[in-house]
């Protein structure tokens, strides 16, 4: 399920389509510029789809991310199956400290489901906004329990705090349960982890 | 004074074209405010014909004045003069009229003598639903008669407010002076009463006020009549409505009636280019109590950037678009790169600098059917200032161009080509929703090609132009939009300006002037009395609108100008403007053709885009 880039890429280039859902608000565009720059800026609601890459390189493998950051907001709900169709990752994202968006993002994952054949994509659920500690709604306990029952990974993140840790988590886990080679998996990671190069990279 | 009073006029000269046999008594709609709550009605009935009456047919001798036609080359003065001669009678009198004018107390005056006991209610306020009452209570009531009918009364239907997940930002508090005293208010509610956008406060706290402007747009429909205007004193309030939209203006302003519904229009169309109007009626009609701020939450910033575009940006009062001056050879080989970079389906290309466009290449089979109105791109333009998510990567979303198909979508390509300043703007326009990757291919080859030929660079150059590059004296400013651009029938309606300088660079002094010239436009555009050219000496400045077959231009001098100065410095700036236009517009937009199947995506060719418009929504009900 991971194609290979043929032609003008070069080999070795694992393309890997990631997309993020999950309501507005909840940081999914933060969370994606913390993937690509590694920064917390103010965002404006994202407007149907931004689409991102980040190019990951590993000691003898080149993973390119296509981030599709698509809109949370209602009125793109229908066009959101154009976006997240083919993904070999999606991160469903929730905001910890509001609970809709918690029931909201067991709707996604109903859709979600519907479309893919088990296996075929890694599915993350995301608990973000894990600086808002005080203001949680909801539970890790819930949140993992969750994970648990549908078979997903999961984690809490903050793009705002940038903690760095969890999002090369949800990078390397994701990655980890595409690449199918246990021989890749086992020398790509070791024990040094991905390494990455500065800066995204926005088309090549 | 006398300006306002032509204002004045004017205003009352719309109305009377309705006949005074109202449908509908007046006693009964005082009646029916009354039961909502309004116990300070203070009987409009009598005044409402009194306003009638007092139309004044003050300077009609103008209108013919001058209904001849000056060329563009303008060997002017003999003919020129005789006709800004003519204009003398009405000008001698603005002139000592005006001169004694103190700011805007004129039409205030004037409109106090028409409501005068009713100002009183003023004081009484004590909300925003009455704020809005009164002042339809204090004003007359402006009917007309074309049946609507078939409905039932939504104010039987205004239920319960439930209140959406994501909730609005805004927290202004609705029963605050400062909250009246905003210039424009705009009000956008469903037929039943429900709120949908309110510029200023949360359109929760306004419910009730918008169920009272609801109410009287109900109760003026059962009458079949459809109420579309409401004055008083200080305010205009504006009604349009659009299928089940219902949009609502309370203006202090002073723009005519027409202006002020034609910014609603664009306040429309802005909701349709996100929704389309297709799944805005169906999903009424599926349910009629619909919360459409479910579907438009998050959108609220587009709608308030419009119209602050609105307020400060001739373009849409002209109807026309502002490009970016260029050198003609730079924007013809940005042109090219454009037409090179091709992909079926792709529709329309779009280069924007600094929110201004650089040049727009067109599909032929399309543009054959139908041309790219000045709106489309203003509600492009507007969606594109108001999201700095742009500039976080390449954008894929769906966008309906409502006067180009109000029905269907396209789908729009965005990208920064010079991150990270992010001024330059691509804007790729296709009709197959599947077409992100071929499409983004194309900005490779545009971004390549536009660093091969050192674009970027000669873009950031460009800029606005002063004017005293048009090197005429006592001009401080002007707007010119031509009719009569080569192609003029598929072309996009375009106007040059030179930058606001001083004394207009503090935003209330251009607010001031961009008043003036509003109120300028809204005479020469008079539908009762529509006038060629107007001479007009105000306090700080003198200004001469003039309107041809070929042009329409609106000039500001300093005050003091000679008539004859003026005429001379007119003939001038045409001139200047005839040598340099070949770098102030657009004059060949140039065509590609990237449609394998020419009804594909033509105006009636809704296949491919339709199942998107249907998919979703109506699940969501
Ligand atoms: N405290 C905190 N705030 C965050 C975090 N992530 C995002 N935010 C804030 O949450 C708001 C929404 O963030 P976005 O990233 O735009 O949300 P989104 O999910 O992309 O929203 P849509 O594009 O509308 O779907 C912004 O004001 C962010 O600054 C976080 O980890 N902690
Ligand atoms: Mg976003």
């Amino acid at each position: 399920n991971i194609s290979f880039h043929g032609g003008e890429s070069p080999k070795g280039t694992l393309r890997v389509k990631m997309v993020l859902l999950g309501s507005s608000g909840v940081g999914k565009s933060s969370l994606a510029l913390r993937f690509g720059k590694d920064e917390f800026r103010s965002t404006t609601p994202t407007v149907g789809c931004a689409y991102l890459t980040r190019v990951v390189h590993l000691s003898d493998v080149t993973l390119r991310f296509e981030i599709w950051d698509t809109a949370g907001q209602e009125k793109y709900h229908s066009v959101t199956p154009l976006y997240y169709r083919g993904a070999h990752a999606a991160l469903l994202v929730y905001d910890i400290s509001k609970r809709e968006t918690f029931i909201r993002a067991q709707v996604w994952l109903k859709e979600l489901e519907k479309q893919y054949t088990p296996g075929s994509t890694v599915m993350w659920l995301v608990g973000n906004k894990g600086d808002l500690a005080q203001d949680r709604q909801v539970s890790v306990q819930e949140g993992q329990a969750l994970a648990n029952d549908r078979d997903l990974s999961f984690t809490e993140t903050s793009a705002l705090a940038g903690d760095q840790v969890s999002e090369l988590l949800i990078y390397k886990k994701a990655v980890l349960g595409l690449i199918e080679s246990p021989d890749l998996t086992k020398e790509t990671f070791g024990n040094k982890g991905p390494k990455f190069k500065d800066g995204p990279h926005i088309y090549h | 004074m006398e300006r306002d009073n032509h204002q004045e006029g004017e205003a009352q000269g719309v109305k009377i074209c309705d006949p005074p046999s109202e449908r509908k008594p007046p006693d009964t709609l005082a009646t029916s405010l009354s039961l909502l709550g309004n116990h300070m009605f203070p009987d409009p009935v009598e005044r409402n014909n009194s306003t009638t009456d007092k139309e004044e047919p003050a300077d009609l001798h103008l209108s013919d004045v001058t209904a001849q036609e000056q060329s563009l080359d303008a060997e002017p003065p003999s003919n020129q003069v005789k006709k800004l001669e003519t204009e003398e009678a009405e000008n001698s009198e603005c002139q000592s009229n005006e001169s004694a004018e103190t700011t805007d107390r004129g039409a205030e005056d004037a409109a106090d003598r028409v409501t005068e006991d009713a100002a009183a209610v003023d004081n009484d306020q004590s909300d925003s639903g009455e704020f809005v009452v009164t002042m339809l209570a204090k004003a007359k009531l402006e009917e007309q008669g074309i049946g609507v009918k078939g409905r039932s009364s939504p104010l039987l239907e205004a239920g319960t407010q439930e209140s959406p997940a994501f909730m609005s930002h805004r927290d202004e508090d609705v029963t605050a002076d400062s909250w009246r005293q905003h210039r424009k208010h705009v009000f956008v509610l469903s037929e039943a009463g429900k709120p949908i956008y309110s510029r200023y406060g949360s359109e929760e706290a306004l419910s009730s006020t918008m169920g009272v402007m609801m109410a009287l747009v109900s109760f003026v429909q059962s009458g079949d009549n459809i109420i579309r205007s409401v004055y008083s004193e200080q305010h205009t309030v504006v009604f349009l409505q659009k299928g089940p939209l219902v949009l609502v203006c309370v203006s202090s302003s002073r723009q005519s009636e027409q202006q002020l519904r034609g910014e609603l229009l664009y306040v429309y169309y802005q909701i349709i280019s996100m929704l389309t109007q297709a799944s805005i009626s169906r999903i009424f009609e599926h349910k009629k109590n619909y919360d459409l701020r479910r579907l438009l939450a998050g959108s609220e910033k587009i709608l308030d950037g419009l119209l602050n575009l609105v307020d400060s940006d001739p373009s849409f009062l002209l109807a026309a678009i502002h490009c970016l001056p260029l050198a003609s050879s730079l924007r013809d080989s940005l042109s090219q790169i454009l037409q090179k970079a091709i992909t079926p389906n792709l529709v329309f290309s779009i280069l924007i600098a600094k929110n201004q466009l650089l040049t727009i290449v067109q599909e032929k089979t399309v543009i054959e059917d139908t041309r790219l109105e000045p709106a489309d791109v203003h509600l492009l333009l507007n969606l594109i200032g108001a999201s700095s998510a742009f500039q976080a990567g390449e954008i894929w979303t769906p966008i309906c161009l409502p006067l180009f198909n109000p029905d269907c979508y396209f789908y729009a390509y965005i990208s920064y080509l010079d991150p990270p300043e992010c001024t330059v703007c691509l804007l790729l326009l296709s009709t197959d929703k599947e077409a992100f990757y071929a499409v983004a291919e194309c900005k490779r080859k545009i971004e390549e090609a536009m660093v091969a030929q050192n674009s970027l660079s000669l873009i950031a150059k460009a800029q606005s132009y002063s004017v005293s590059q048009v090197g005429v004296s006592d001009l401080r400013h002007f707007m010119y939009k031509p009719f009569d651009v080569p192609d003029n029938y598929r072309q996009l309606s375009q106007f040059t300006s030179p930058e606001m300088e001083a004394p207009y660079s503090s935003e209330e002094e251009k607010m001031r002037l961009l008043d003036l010239y509003r109120y300028m436009h809204s005479r020469i555009h008079s539908t009762s009395r529509p006038l060629k050219l107007i001479y007009h000496v105000a306090e700080r400045e003198t200004l001469l609108a003039w309107v041809t077959s070929k042009f329409e231009l609106y000039t500001c001098f300093s005050p003091l100008v000679t008539k004859a100065c003026a005429i001379t410095a007119i003939t001038k700036l045409l001139r200047w403007i005839k040598k340099e236009e070949d770098r102030l517009f657009i004059r060949y937009p140039p065509k590609y053709s990237t449609t394998p199947n020419p009804s594909k995506s033509s105006r009636g060719g809704k296949s491919d885009q339709q199942d998107s418009t249907d998919n979703g929504f109506l699940s969501l009900l």
